[in-house]
């Protein structure tokens, strides 16, 4: 199973939680999962979020694929100047 | 993507990348040409203008617009009830015309259109506004006082366990890091906290916001501004004054500098507001004191940075406490700073904590690596003591705790190939490191990092019967991508510079384009521009095989012609983009080539600066006499625009860490609206600024770029306060570094 972590700042809307496993095969799956776990979490991930799978970011990829054994890091939406 | 195999050393020889040709923009800027927001009229314009609210947080109780309305030459007022409900970015509607309540000074109240500027001026003045003044806040740390002033109600922030049962000025609350930072604290032989605070700095942008708008009853209209991102203007005021996106056609002007500050709205909703009630053109440009007090500046902080470290250099653990103010609404750029504050060391034990805090200053806008730079004064500055204390030159203290490959970063993913390295290992054997230093002089260096994203592209190009190529790109220019991206498409095309004309299409001509920010056009404008190439040279092979009757995939496209791939597919002269160019009409039509994308890859960057700053001791005066960036643009395709890049952000930067800040009374009133009392630097107050380019390919683009737009801003103002406490011995904590403040840390070091 690919191992999730939170950034802190979701952790009071995830009950606590900042680290779980999870089967999502792809980032749409993995979005999907945590809400249906954490509904509290729905608001802050419809605003957008940004995804690094295995030390690659991904700002906006619902298909972007998240192997078994994957590190997967849900970060700020990044933006810039 | 992944173009790994295309980045290697050898994959390619370049022809047209790497060159310095005249920028395509050039002769239009120095001649008056070229068209910037305000140089655009219609006929039957108006002239539309804004009341502001001279107060820093008051309650609107009412507005009487009557006699401004019945004023000589007024054609429509608008307030808050002239705009509707229920919108997708309340905040953004609220910042654009106040609500219920003015949350700073210069905040937007009404609007007037006139025949003319003079006549809406005049007419401004009979508009009577009924305020109940409420005390304000507008600093980041006071605004978290348990008696501050609470700027919104329903403010509860997220992030905060648990959560509070008042409203605060705490919009959010992040946290990032890893490992265990108080067992790292206990390793350490030596600990240094210390506490830091920024103030705000305006972008600093030439052009002031300017627009046209045009808007029907039917709900269709056209508008003309300056912006980094038309299609997010369209998006925001299609929901402000809720039309279809369809309708609204935005064009972006030429544009006199942005650097985030233009990448939102703050005119265009009310002059599309205004047009709607007058069925008339209205143009509205701001002042710079509007500017100033009312469009968005970055955002001030106060930061607590502690950090442990054994007396062989190594870093053990590293904390930092962020607290950021973003204007009177949610959104400073916190996360960013909390994410990158100890991006470039590869610490087992870090953590920080970020606070999204709201005062009574206008909502701040991004600038260049939004949230970094004040992270980094914190934490290199830190960094520079703590290698004095150890022993070690501060380049080897920096190397020995730099994130390379494989490092867990501070933020959580773990980097993949990097190049801080090696801009720490060329600024150490750069003949400024080295270099005799004068009386009252000092030698500082800072490290910096920036994330750099992609996102989404629309780019079409078409090949022209004469062999020329228009390419047609969605993300305004702001920094020289016309010039870069005709670079991309010559090469591609093999066809000379000079032939490609780029141009920055409306919102009704390509799909979806995000803003230009992130430092993403050269690197996501370019993959498809490339890529749009390709496909155009396609066409072209196809059309040469047509011709000679052989299969498509029997002719490839090589140094700007179409040729047998090899002899068994015939033996055929070379076709040139010319000849096929010319017989288009005949051998199936136009020729184009086009792609979208949503790009991923985009790399991360750092760099190291290296500055030498002499302080007069008499006058508290720091003066920067050499300064050298090191920064790795994976790969640089116009080299004069990235050492362009590198020495813009060191400038802001430097401007920033010694002149720039905002200055409030006791009444929340912005004291220095103006470029006289708000110094950012000139030619004349600055050294020519050194940019060493290095390059460090990245896989996810076709030629290795990385975007150099951001983060050279980073590293300055701890480089400048670093060499301010070697050439005077004090350590400012307290940005900007001005003379009074220089010379009373003088005085009292004595």
């Amino acid at each position: 199973m690919a191992r999730i972590i939170l950034w802190g700042g979701l952790k009071a809307l995830a009950n606590g939680a900042n680290e779980l496993d999870s089967d999502a095969k792809n980032v749409r799956a993995l979005l999907d999962e945590l809400v249906e776990l954490y509904p509290g979490l729905k608001p802050r991930l419809n605003k957008g979020v940004s995804v690094a799978i295995d030390g690659e970011i991904f700002r906006d990829n619902w298909f972007a694929e998240i192997k078994p054994d994957s590190t997967v890091h849900v970060l700020p939406l990044l933006a810039g100047g | 993507m992944n173009y790994q195999s295309e980045v290697s050393p050898d994959a390619r020889k370049f022809k047209s990348i790497g060159t310095r040709p005249l920028r395509p923009d050039g002769l239009d800027k120095v001649t008056g040409k070229a068209r910037f927001g305000a140089d655009v009229s219609a006929p039957g314009m108006l002239h539309g203008v804004i009341l502001r609210s001279p107060h820093a947080h008051a309650l609107i109780k009412s507005i009487d617009t009557s006699k401004a309305e019945a004023a000589e030459g007024v054609h429509a007022v608008v307030t808050r009830a002239d705009f509707g409900s229920d919108f997708d970015n309340p905040d953004v509607m609220d910042n654009v015309m106040a609500g219920k309540k003015a949350l700073y000074d210069g905040h937007t109240v009404a609007a007037i259109a006139a025949s003319s500027e003079a006549a809406a001026r005049k007419a401004l003045k009979l508009i009577k506004v009924e305020y109940e003044v409420l005390k304000g806040v507008t600093d980041v740390d006071a605004a978290l006082a348990p008696d501050a002033p609470i700027l919104h109600e329903d403010m509860v922030p997220d992030g905060v366990d648990p959560a509070p049962t008042k409203p605060t000025n705490i919009a959010h609350r992040h946290e990032f890091g890893h490992g265990d930072v108080d067992k790292g604290f206990k390793e350490a032989d030596i600990i240094i906290e210390r506490s830091f605070k920024t103030e705000a700095a305006h972008q600093g942008y030439i052009e002031p916001h300017a627009c046209l708008a045009t808007l029907g009853s039917d709900g269709r209209g056209e508008l003309w501004c300056c912006t980094q991102g038309h299609y997010y203007v369209r998006e925001l005021c299609a929901d402000l004054l809720k039309i279809e996106e369809s309708q609204l056609r935005v064009t972006a002007s030429e544009i006199g500098g942005g650097f985030g500050g233009k990448t939102t709205v703050f005119i265009e909703p009310v002059a599309l507001a205004l047009s709607k009630k007058s069925n008339r053109p209205v143009k509205i440009v701001m002042s710079r004191n509007e500017v100033f007090r009312a469009s968005g500046p970055t955002a001030s902080s106060s930061v607590d940075v502690k950090i442990g470290v054994k007396k062989d250099g190594r870093i053990t653990a590293g904390f930092a406490n962020l607290r950021y103010q973003g204007g009177a609404y949610p959104g400073s750029p916190v996360e960013f700073g909390a994410m990158s504050a100890f991006a470039c060391y590869d610490l087992e034990n870090v953590k920080t904590v970020g606070y999204d805090i709201v005062t009574n200053r206008p909502k701040q806008v991004a600038y260049r690596a939004p949230g970094a730079p004040m992270a980094a004064f914190a934490i290199e500055s830190v960094v520079d003591e703590l290698a004095k204390k150890v022993g070690m030159d501060p380049i080897e203290f920096r190397l020995k705790n730099a994130s390379s490959a494989g490092s867990k970063s501070s933020y959580g993913p773990t980097f993949s190939d990097i190049g801080l390295a090696l801009t720490l290992e060329t600024a150490k054997n750069h003949p400024h490191y080295s270099a005799p230093l004068g009386p009252n002089q000092g030698r500082g260096v800072a490290c910096g990092f920036w994330f750099n994203f992609g996102g989404q592209t629309s780019v079409s190009l078409a090949v022209n019967a004469d062999g020329t190529v228009g390419l047609s790109v969605g993300t305004p220019d702001i920094g020289g991508s016309r010039a870069s991206l005709s670079l991309m498409v010559a090469e591609e095309m093999g066809v000379e510079y000079e032939k490609v004309r780029a141009i920055i299409a409306d919102t009704a001509s390509l799909g979806y384009n995000d803003v230009t920010d992130g430092s993403r056009v050269t690197f996501a404008s370019g993959i498809a521009a490339i890529e749009a190439s390709r496909n155009a040279c396609k066409v072209m092979c196809a059309r040469a095989a047509k011709t000679w009757g052989i299969p498509e995939d029997a002719v490839v496209w090589e140094d700007g012609h179409a040729k047998p791939a090899g002899s068994n597919a015939g033996d055929f002269k070379p076709m040139s983009l010319v000849e096929i160019a010319a017989n288009a009409s005949s051998t199936g039509g136009p020729i184009a080539g086009h792609h979208e994308i949503n790009a991923d890859g985009a790399g991360v960057s750092f760099s190291t600066h290296l500055a030498d700053v002499e302080v007069d001791p008499e006058t508290g005066r720091a003066e920067v006499v050499r300064y050298t960036v090191f920064q790795d643009a994976g790969k640089a395709i116009h080299p004069s625009y990235v050492e362009g890049q590198f020495q813009g952000g060191a400038v802001q930067g430097i401007g920033w860490a010694l002149n720039e800040e905002y200055i409030y009374d006791n009444e929340g009133r912005l004291q220095n609206p103006g470029f006289l009392d708000y110094r950012i630097p000139v030619a004349s107050d600055l050294p020519m600024i050194d940019a060493v380019i290095l390059e460090v390919p990245n896989p996810g683009h076709p030629y290795g770029v990385r975007g150099v737009g951001e983060t050279s801003i980073v590293p300055p103002l701890a480089t400048v306060a670093n060499a301010l406490a070697a050439a005077a011995g004090i350590r400012m904590t307290d940005i900007p570094m001005s003379p009074p403040k220089v010379l009373k840390a003088i005085d009292e070091a004595k």
